[in-house]
């Protein structure tokens, strides 16, 4: 008997199947993650999950026998009251005949299974794309990558290129004709066997001449000569790296409902999932306002509630301190989005404007605003029929995007909302403008 | 109470390491080959953890198959009824091949593993290397080398001619795979290994008579060859034929050289599964008696403790459990107990009969070598045969077992037989008939085809009891049909009772290039 331990050979044989698998159902998944993901949370869509699609794509045909025809007969253990000649009601449906259930069982509707996270955020983020990548900029220190670029006759010796060195001292010895190795010993060996039977003398001595004649030779064409040595060649290449800076503003004045938060917060964490899968390195940064502004922590930006009044200004202001001081906009990709209830000190919209349309817009590559709304009644900014009565901030806002430039506006009301706001503003470009 | 360390003792505590494994399986190989006179292909163990038993699942349990997306599909599906516990793994696969490799779970306790390897290495091995259906349909020496074959042959395709062009053709043979295999022996035994060969020898044959000059010469006056009668042109095509993959692979007039070999891959394959098809009872009652008795008489022998065997009692009980019909865990009859209590009960009239069982079971009753009689039963029968010859009224009466049948004309089931004097016969005739394969998947043959006409392929469906096939499927599968012929197809309903014709189905190519 032999015992082998399987245990580290690679797993996931299956994986190629499960791939293909998901390549034949793809539209079908496709809609399944839409849909789905409309239900989760943002946590949640970070960890795939189970999804149902129609089983008609992936179904398996072959011939079987119906079950709905012609006479059947069974044979089924445990008979409890039945004699020979009893008639039974037939169950609802068919059921209770188990040899005759679809061969994928179960014979539901639809077929069920489980993506990972990977499957399923690929999935979800599909057809989204980035607009205005252009600034992918290459930072300037320690992202030189060495490439292979051809040979020199100079380098160190641990990236010597032996075979081009050995085939250059081929060529030459060639092309010299030194004498090969055999070829003397052969002629040593011939001298020895003359000099030891002391026969033929003449030609002993024609021997020697041309043995010294090759030594000679051997001697004056080296084996290997400093002209033919290679090196491996390597060039410093600067290796491009896609940095992206991603800077959440949001209004935690008394205002803004802990709903009203949470709504921001997704949208936030949404756009820096979709950032983290398209730039290498992506760093965030919160910074929360009242009538100040302040750069904190995820956990302060979220949970602190801080009271005051409302300037935007302050927020723009602080973001530009922080771009001027960590982020040069000539290295880094700039994102912002910003979330409000649409709130602002009347006096202030100006400068706010002012502020987004000269100096901050030209800097990002992508400048969302996100005004939320209160799903549950209560008093709301944008009251009944809101959709006609508009903020402040909204208005001011609006007056800029109009005139173009990287800036998408939109207002969410519920978490439903979400995900198709999210899709929207990322929408690839052939399927319809970003901009409102 | 004291703890005492028995010399006898094979192993102590769930862990176990090679050394025990090795120990348990040659105390066990002593019991099963030196008491119970089995006789084995060598055995080969393979340590894997429950993701590569989830991986072994979706390919049939083979170690090697080609790549396909209805495997993937089964994967998600074994996944995810895994993931929420609906499902336990098995403990074991095991695969008919010479060495006979049994796959176990690193998870699992020393005793279940000893339960495995008398379950599998020496129950289902032994009636694997025995039952005349394997010896006669299965080359145990070559299976894997040919899965290996098939594998690299298909992934070749898919390089050559594309993901999708290989996937429809597979797609295609996988719907016709139960119509692709031989119920008949033929004078030929199986062998996989110069299939291989063969392959190569038909690829250099091509390029060695490949002459380009035969693509110049013109076309158009086809010889008018005379017109056969139907019946020479018949037997010329081997028709009617029953297995509907051999028959494209060697008919259809459109398929390329590399599809007429998926299809015989896709066969081959499926005739290598088919005798597990028709012994899937007597498989699991063979493995699940040897397991039983060897692991009784390792605990007689103080070999194991007493722990071990209540471990082996609980999931012995558990593979053998049947639920009632109106159970909602029923789903058919538990192959493991049916075999195994029909197996036990020979052992019991062997060697305790009865009035009733010398009645029903001349030959056998009284014999005093119960082994003799059970290796013979496990090399001589098929499910089908072995439950019309050693069903007992005993176990009928156990398994309260009763006979309906369901008119689709009447309003109500009426129940035929139950276990009683009147009904024993019946009762197992009808049992039987459920595990017979030929009468299992409908009967469905190439009948004619005018190769030199309209080429339309027709084949005739000879409807038993009336039950016809299931429509929607039904037409799936003749459109891949029509797809791999090339032509129209056609296939009638054709009742076996009164010869009437009951439905038609047709079909035409959907691509002209699959």
């Amino acid at each position: 008997m032999h015992i082998i331990d399987r245990r580290l050979n690679p797993k996931g044989k299956s994986l190629t199947n499960r791939q293909r698998f998901l390549r034949r159902v793809k539209a079908q998944v496709r809609q399944a993650v839409r849909e789905s993901s409309a239900r989760r949370g943002v946590q949640d869509l970070e960890q795939g999950g189970e999804l149902s699609i129609p089983r008609e794509g992936v179904r398996e045909p072959s011939f079987r026998r119906s079950s709905s025809t012609g006479i059947r007969s069974g044979v089924l253990p445990g008979n409890k009251d039945f004699v020979e000649g009893d008639t039974i009601p037939r169950p609802p449906g068919g059921g209770g005949r188990g040899n005759e259930g679809s061969p994928d069982g179960g014979g539901e509707d639809d077929f069920r299974f489980v993506l990972s996270r990977d499957e399923f955020i690929d999935l979800f983020l599909e057809d989204l794309e980035l607009p205005d990548m252009i600034k992918q900029r290459t930072a300037a220190s320690d992202q030189m990558v060495p490439l292979r670029a051809g040979y020199s006759v100079s380098g160190s010796p641990a990236n010597l290129a032996l075979t081009r060195t050995m085939r250059n001292s081929m060529a030459r010895r060639l092309a010299l004709k030194r004498p090969k190795g055999a070829e003397i010993r052969s002629l040593y060996e011939e001298i020895e066997a003359l000099e030891r039977s002391g026969r033929d003398p003449q030609r002993l001595t024609a021997l020697r001449a041309t043995l010294a004649d090759k030594l000679r030779m051997s001697r004056q064409i080296p084996y290997i000569d400093p002209l033919d040595v290679r090196y491996r060649r390597f060039q410093q290449v600067p290796k491009p790296v896609a940095q992206a800076v991603m800077f959440c503003l949001m209004d935690v004045s008394g205002s803004m409902s802990e709903s009203m938060k949470d709504l921001a917060k997704r949208f936030f964490m949404l756009l820096h999932l979709f950032l983290k899968r398209r730039y290498e390195r992506v760093e965030v940064v919160f910074i929360r306002h009242t009538h100040i502004a302040q750069e904190v922590d995820e956990d302060t930006f979220f949970h602190d509630p801080q009271t005051g009044g409302t300037v935007v200004s302050t927020a723009l202001d602080e973001m530009l301190k922080v771009v001027r001081a960590r982020y040069p906009a000539g290295d880094w990709n700039i994102y912002c989005a910003q979330a409000s209830d649409g709130d602002n000190t009347t006096s202030d919209n100006r400068r706010a404007a002012q502020l987004l349309a000269d100096t901050i817009l030209p800097l990002c590559q992508y400048y969302a605003y996100i005004e939320v709304g209160r799903s549950d009644g209560g008093p709301e900014p944008f009251g009944l029929g809101s959709r006609d009565r508009e903020s402040d901030l909204w208005r001011t806002y609006r007056t800029i995007a109009d005139r173009g430039g990287p800036m998408v506006m939109r207002q969410v009301r519920h978490r439903r909302e979400i995900f198709p706001v999210f899709r929207e503003l990322f929408r690839r470009a052939s399927e319809g403008s970003p901009t409102p | 109470m004291t703890l005492t360390t028995d010399d006898r003792l094979l192993y102590a505590g769930a862990d176990w390491n090679f050394d025990t494994i090795q120990q348990v399986h040659d105390a066990i190989e002593r019991i099963a080959v030196g008491d119970m006179g089995l006789d084995v292909y060598p055995n080969r163990i393979e340590v894997i953890t429950a993701e590569q038993m989830l991986d072994a699942y979706a390919s049939n349990g083979m170690p090697l198959y080609y790549k396909h997306w209805s495997f993937g599909k089964h994967f998600v599906q074994h996944e995810m009824m895994y993931r929420k516990g609906m499902r336990g793994l098995a403990y074991e696969i095991v695969i008919n091949s010479n060495p006979c490799i049994s796959y176990i779970m690193e998870e699992n306790s020393t005793t279940m593993q000893a339960l495995v390897i008398a379950h599998a290495g020496f129950g289902h091995n032994h009636f694997f290397k025995n039952n005349y259906l394997f010896r006669q349909w299965t080359d145990a020496d070559a299976i894997l080398g040919y899965l290996d074959f098939a594998q690299k042959y298909i992934a070749d395709c898919e390089e050559k001619h594309g993901h999708r062009a290989v996937e429809r053709v597979l797609d295609a043979a996988h719907a016709l795979r139960t119509h692709g295999i031989f119920r008949y022996p033929r004078t030929k035994v199986a062998d996989l290994r110069s299939e291989e060969q063969r392959e190569r020898e038909r690829h250099a044959n091509q390029e060695r008579i490949f002459n380009d000059l035969w693509r110049t010469v013109p076309g158009g006056d086809v010889q008018l060859s005379s017109p056969t009668s139907s019946d020479r042109r018949r037997a010329l095509l081997q028709l009617p034929q029953e297995n509907i993959l051999y028959f494209l692979e060697k008919t259809a007039p459109r398929l390329a050289g590399w599809q007429r070999e998926l299809l015989r891959i896709v066969r081959q394959i499926a005739q290598y599964f088919y005798p597990q098809m028709q012994t899937k009872v007597m498989n699991e009652g063979c493995a699940t008696y040897c397991h039983h008795r060897i692991m009784r008489r390792l605990h007689d022998e103080g070999r194991i403790s007493d722990g071990a065997w209540m471990e082996v009692m609980h999931s012995h009980t558990n593979v053998i459990f049947q639920p009632e019909f109106d159970d909602p865990r029923y789903s058919g009859l538990n192959p493991y107990a049916l075999g195994y209590a029909i197996m036990e009960d020979i052992e019991r009239i062997c060697l305790d009969p009865t009035d009733e069982d010398r009645a029903w079971f001349p030959d056998i009753a009284g014999t005093p070598d119960h082994m003799a009689v059970l290796r013979d039963v496990w090399a001589n029968y098929r499910d089908e045969s072995f439950i019309l010859q050693f069903l007992s009224p005993k176990v009928m009466r156990d398994f309260r077992l009763f006979h309906i049948i369901d008119d689709a004309a009447q309003p109500r089931i009426r129940v035929d037989a139950i276990h009683d004097e009147r009904g024993y016969r019946r009762l197992r005739r009808a049992l039987a008939r459920q595990y017979d394969v030929a009468w299992l998947d409908p009967d469905i043959q190439v009948i004619d085809v005018d190769l030199e006409g309209d080429r339309r392929l027709r084949l005739q469906h000879r409807v038993l009891d009336s039950i016809t096939l299931e429509e929607a499927d039904a037409q799936r599968v003749l459109g891949h049909l029509a797809d791999l012929w090339g032509y129209d197809v056609l296939l009638e309903e054709i009742s076996a009772e009164t010869g009437g014709k009951l439905k038609e189905h047709s079909a035409s190519p959907r691509n002209r290039v699959i």
